[in-house]
């Protein structure tokens, strides 16, 4: 099962290897990771998207909780929330289909960010599954150049918060 | 400089020091009266100000491996924070078996490594490495100083990581320009310290403890199986008075010998995979198991599928990711084992309820049917020395009461099995990595802590020359180690194995060339003794522990064909054992 790891841990040198470095050594698997120093710079707030059942994932919690430099973990997908992904998607587009590529990024709600006689690059926001969707959408219109992504971010609905 | 002033104290100057002397300082403030260690060109001005210093004595290892391994054995005799202190490159990877072992065995250390200066980080500089990274899947924590200013602090962080909570091993990296004498700072050594990422939990739930309870004093074949977790916390004595109370049987992991008496008329002796015969049955046809800071590591559970089939699991243990990692535990405690047993103490004492005794003699009943296979029992010989019964001579002349110290194989379960340790911190050997070459330094170290008591290796002729080299450090440090070498010209265990489940194809396991020990003792400096006749085995041990202020190594030329049993059948459920060459559950 698919779940989103919302990890709160001390900006330090090093920090973020000990995840990385607790991942491998464990035999976890890590789908997508982001991170990022938060409001308070003393802090780094990780997202992980990771898959196990139940009991791996009770492992991979108090494993990653263990880690000195943690202070927090939660797993946003027990409750309601928020996840993102951004992805920059770089096409084909060339005579009849850049009209086609076009319409295709206006479903997505995606923004052409770049233009040449012969490229879009493309901007889209939203879940994971929405920017497969995209992508499964426009390689049957044209050739898919580069893509890259972010990896998820995430966070809880409502009063849930992740704080110190 | 000597005997520096403590800088915390109101009232007096800001004491002025370099970050060599930095580190001096910061030890000896912390109480560190030995460290282990080997210098070296990124280290070279710690060592100087520590023979400015004065204070902290310096035991000079012949390869830096022993060093942790002495800290290590110093700090499970002590209950003290072992430290040692080496340079960069290949003095540093020299520590990582060390550092694993401690790892794997939840042993409080603080490694200090030198590393090149900040400015050639990163530009394979002369004998630079990535200790932080190396390092890093075996400690519990590390810490790289990039300023002179950052040194106290990251000494006190290590060594409070290092003692509190599970025990673990904790890096400080030094580059050489962090140390540098010409350049001093003002030296603030945090006394206090607390993180807010880092906070253990020590004091059990109390709603949980009372279920445990209920569960455990309800149960009609009760068994308290106890790890070194309970030594970590020195709970030795509360495991006693707990097991006592309630008439129960007890049975100590490979770790937590000593735990229990195993002298106890309640003990069960050791159980896993070279377990007693009646420690594992107990296990197997239990209906409540309490672990008492035992992990459920697999040399103790066989097969997990099979393990304990009617047992209700009660776990005690600080480290949350013990719990239900492999044996899902009914009802968990987070917890200090000390804090914990307090706390089941008082309740008993508040509600005075006891075990079901016609239930309890019954299963003693049981119990001691399963005593009366005698299964430790072997057949002497008077042509060759047995194994075994040199560990009977040790526990006979030492009177049970001698540190025991121990390499990996053969000698080491056959040490667990027939030397019954009444207290713990007796028996230190690496049971988690299983590190052959731990058992001499490890009683280096024990000996360097206690320099009266009688210390003795157990070892192997395959384990000892891992680390032989450390017979010239108990040279020069006069360390009267008694080292009790169960020489069988084989890899034991390994040969063992492939007598059992590779059809007698002794792929390496057999040692040519076997130096002359004796000869080896003697060019370092010491006594060797060498033993070969049954009927010289107690009087040459006699006379070799009356040379108290010697090292002797006895190296005894033992029954090549035997082994250990009883041993787990692969797969199997606990009670699954072979009993002997010919005889199986």
């Amino acid at each position: 099962m698919r779940r989103i790891l919302s990890i709160l841990l001390e900006n330090e040198a090093g920090a973020l290897s000990r995840i990385v470095g607790l991942f491998s050594q464990r035999g976890y698997n890590i789908e997508t990771l982001t991170v990022a120093p938060t409001q308070d710079e003393s802090l780094s707030r990780i997202t992980i998207t990771t898959r196990g059942d139940e009991r791996v994932l009770e492992q991979i919690t108090k494993q990653v909780n263990k880690l000195v430099d943690v202070l927090k973990i939660t797993d946003l997908t027990e409750g309601p929330h928020i996840e993102r992904e951004l992805m920059l998607i770089k096409l084909r587009a060339q005579g009849a289909k850049r009209e086609e590529i076009k319409r295709t990024a206006d479903i997505f709600r995606g923004q052409i960010v770049d233009v040449t006689p012969t490229i879009y690059t493309v901007q889209l926001t939203g879940p994971s599954d929405k920017l497969d969707a995209f992508i499964d959408a426009v390689r049957d219109v044209t050739e898919i150049v580069e893509t890259v992504r972010s990896g998820v971010s995430g966070i809880a609905r409502g009063e849930r918060s992740l704080g110190v | 400089m000597t005997k520096t002033p403590r800088s915390d104290q109101a009232g007096q100057g800001q004491l002025m020091l370099s970050g060599a002397q930095m580190v001096c300082q910061s030890l000896s403030d912390l109480g560190i009266k030995h460290i282990f260690g080997y210098p070296g060109g990124s280290v070279l001005d710690i060592y100087d100000a520590l023979f400015q210093h004065g204070d902290i004595e310096h035991i000079l290892v012949r390869h830096e491996q022993a060093a942790v391994h002495a800290a290590d054995a110093y700090s499970r005799a002590t209950g003290k924070v072992g430290v040692c202190l080496v340079t960069s490159g290949p003095g540093a990877t020299n520590t990582l078996t060390g550092i694993a072992t401690a790892y794997m065995d939840s042993v409080p250390l603080v490694v200090l490594s030198g590393n090149v200066p900040t400015y050639l980080i990163g530009n394979d500089a002369f004998q630079e490495n990535d200790m932080i990274g190396c390092s890093r899947p075996i400690v519990k924590h590390s810490f790289l100083c990039k300023k002179a200013e950052e040194i106290p602090a990251a000494i006190a962080k290590a060594f409070y990581i290092a003692a509190t909570g599970r025990p673990g091993p904790v890096v400080v990296d030094l580059p050489k320009d962090t140390q540098n004498p010409a350049l001093k700072f003002p030296y603030h050594l945090p006394r206090d310290i607390k993180l807010r990422s880092y906070n253990p939990t020590v004091k059990g739930h109390g709603r949980q403890i009372k279920k445990a309870l209920e569960t455990l004093l309800a149960a009609k074949r009760p068994v308290i199986y106890v790890g070194g977790g309970a030594i970590a916390c020195d709970a030795a004595p509360l495991v006693t008075r707990f097991a006592e109370l309630l008439g129960m049987p007890v049975t100590c992991t490979l770790m937590g010998l000593g735990a229990f008496p195993g002298t106890h008329k309640q003990s069960l002796g050791m159980l896993g995979m070279h377990g007693t015969f009646e420690a594992n049955k107990a296990m197997h046809n239990s209906d409540c198991i309490l672990a008492v800071g035992a992990r459920f590591d697999d040399r103790v559970t066989n097969n997990v599928a099979k393990f304990c089939p009617q047992a209700t699991i009660l776990h005690i243990d600080i480290d949350p990711t013990s719990i239900s990692k492999t044996v899902t535990a009914h009802v968990p405690i987070v917890g200090s084992v000390d804090h914990v047993l307090q706390q089941m103490l008082d309740e008993l004492e508040a509600h005075p309820v006891r075990p079901n005794e016609a239930a309890l003699g019954e299963w003693w009943q049981t119990i001691n049917n399963w005593r009366a296979r005698k299964c430790l029992t072997y057949t002497d010989s008077t042509e060759t020395i047995k194994p075994q019964k040199v560990i009977e001579t040790l526990y006979k002349i030492t009177q049970g009461d001698a540190y025991i110290t121990s390499d990996v194989g053969q000698h080491q379960m056959f040490a667990a099995l027939y030397y019954p340790f009444a207290k713990p911190r007796r028996w230190i050997n690496s049971g988690g990595l299983g590190t052959m070459g731990f058992g001499l330094p490890a009683a280096m170290g024990v000996q360097k802590a206690f320099p009266e008591a009688v210390v003795a290796c157990v070892t192997g002729d395959g384990s000892i020359q891992m680390n032989i080299q450390e017979l010239s450090t108990c040279l020069q440090y006069g360390l009267p180690i008694k080292i009790i070498s169960l020489n069988n010209a084989q890899l034991g265990m390994v040969k063992q194995w492939q007598d059992m489940f590779y059809s007698n194809r002794h792929s390496q396991s057999y040692m040519e060339s076997m130096p002359d020990f004796v000869k080896l003792a003697e060019a370092y400096g010491h006594v060797g003794m060498r033993v070969s006749d049954p009927a010289d085995l107690e009087r040459a041990m006699s006379e070799a522990f009356a040379m108290t202020n010697r090292l002797v190594f006895m190296d005894i030329q033992v029954d090549q064909a035997e082994h250990v049993y009883p041993m787990h059948i692969k797969f199997g459920a606990m009670d699954d054992m072979y009993l002997s060459k010919t005889e199986r559950t």
